[in-house]
């Protein structure tokens, strides 16, 4: 329970520095993405399951303020959980290597997303200038970003957070 | 709560289970009028509060970062506006003289202007859009301050955009520069109607597109003015959009099609007025030719 509360908050606070701090601190109008960093983060020391849910959780709130339709943002925030989750017990989530290799891959497939969901049926087509203009920069962006906060994240997780050790979290490793 | 804990579902189970709650919710939302406002609301009131108190924090940070500005700078910059305000003075004056003279024009022929005359309520911009790919913003105004969807916000310089989400405190709005925006525009001039769409792909040069602007005889050219059109369901007419920076021919030869500047600087907006009056009360009460 305490758990879910800490997750909870710590969701909320993160989406609305998003949508605040972290378009004030833009570089040439891009933004780092902190919600992604924040759900990976969640994968890599809390398994797939509980990121699974966090990103359900930050991608509906998203959807409810920003998005048109209900469920787009929720299914790709959703997906980053589950795939950085995959990571979960197999590397050593407190070496800082390994959340900015996954943030920046997961960043870049949460955008590659947006831009086949919302921008290519749209009609728009230019993938090479929004991978170039867009999704490249942000990617970088929240990797140097992830280097900052990423300790925040795991003081959290390792301090604030009761750890239950289960078996069944970890798919390849205990099994 | 025991019996619970021996109910073990696979974290593949759950993704496929999640997926098909999203993809519902998405076929919901799409297909149905189902309303999610209320649930908007309720999740508006956890974080806007806490959104406006950031922002605050962030304009005062703002505030000391400007503080640290060089001085020669400063210095220089206050030559060069003295010059300016030099300039400006002369320009004030000719202006006044041309004021007078469209008031008494404006007598003459009956014009009222309707622009000034809208109930505006004036609102803060409290959060943009968290992504890079939208260009929308949260306003701290919502109903409860009698602002209502498809409402026309404006800034100094003219027409930011529409409301598209309203709630009890806040509500969001859509810039013109927004991917997914289209705005039906008119020439000042000769009042030849055009599209004016925003663009991500001209995010850098801070332009916007518009097209199909039927143009026979060749008269509109560069630097002349688009507002908003009478013919739009939604926009107030008379709104100023921006100003045409090129033109080009359609390969049709009928339409033409080309870049404006807006008249708002998107980047540095802290304060937007929304104009407290829809599209279509204007039509009832205004005449109709």
């Amino acid at each position: 329970m305490r758990n879910k509360c800490i997750l909870l908050i710590t969701a909320v606070l993160c989406f609305f520095l998003q949508c605040t701090l972290c378009q004030k601190i833009a570089i040439g109008l891009i933004a780092p993405n902190l919600l992604v960093i924040f759900v990976v983060s969640i994968g890599l020391m809390r398994g797939k399951k509980t990121a699974l849910f966090v990103g359900f959780f930050v991608g509906l709130l998203m959807d409810l303020f920003y998005g048109g339709y209900l469920g787009i943002y929720s299914f790709l925030y959703m997906m980053i959980g589950y795939l950085s989750g995959l990571a979960f017990r197999i590397y050593y989530d407190n070496n800082i290597k390994v959340p900015m290799l996954l943030t920046g891959g997961c960043d870049f497939l949460y955008n590659v997303g947006v831009f086949v969901f919302t921008f290519l049926l749209r009609g728009r087509v230019q993938v090479l200038f929004f991978i170039k203009r867009i999704i490249i920069p942000e990617m970088i962006y929240t990797i140097f970003l992830t280097a900052l906060v990423y300790k925040l994240f795991y003081y959290i997780s390792h301090r604030l957070m009761k750890q239950d050790r289960k078996e069944r979290d970890s798919t390849w490793l205990l099994k | 709560m025991k019996k619970k804990r021996n109910f073990h579902l696979k974290s593949k189970h759950m993704l496929a289970i999640m997926s098909i709650v999203c993809v519902s919710l998405l076929i919901t939302t799409f297909a149905s009028d189902f309303s999610v406002q209320p649930l908007k609301d309720g999740a508006g009131y956890i974080v806007v509060p806490f959104e406006k108190g950031l922002n605050r924090i962030g304009t005062w940070m703002n505030g000391i970062a400007d503080n640290f500005r060089d001085v020669r700078e400063l210095a220089e910059e206050n030559e060069k506006l003295q010059d300016q305000v030099d300039a400006l003075k002369e320009k004030n004056n000719q202006l006044a003289v041309d004021q007078k003279e469209l008031e008494r024009l404006e007598e003459l022929y009956s014009v009222d202007e309707e622009y000034s005359e809208h109930d505006k309520v004036l609102a803060q911009v409290i959060a943009k859009e968290p992504g890079n790919w939208y260009s929308t913003f949260t306003i701290d105004k919502g109903r409860r301050d009698g602002i209502q969807v498809d409402m026309n916000v404006i800034a100094a310089g003219g027409l930011v955009g529409i409301v598209t989400e309203a709630g009890p405190g806040w509500a969001i709005v859509r810039t013109i520069i927004d991917d997914g925006s289209n705005v039906s525009g008119m020439t000042v001039a000769d009042s030849d109607t055009c599209i004016v769409s925003g663009s991500l792909e001209l995010m850098d040069s801070g332009q916007i597109t518009f097209s199909q602007l039927r143009d026979d005889e060749g008269r509109v050219s560069v630097g002349e003015n688009v507002v908003t059109s009478h013919i739009s369901d939604k926009y107030l007419e008379g709104i100023l959009i921006g100003t045409i920076a090129s033109i080009e021919r359609d390969a049709n030869n009928l339409t033409c099609t080309g870049y404006l500047v807006p008249a708002v600087d998107f980047r540095h907006l802290q304060e937007v007025l929304v104009i407290t009056k829809l599209k279509d009360s204007a039509k009832e009460t205004g005449d109709e030719e």
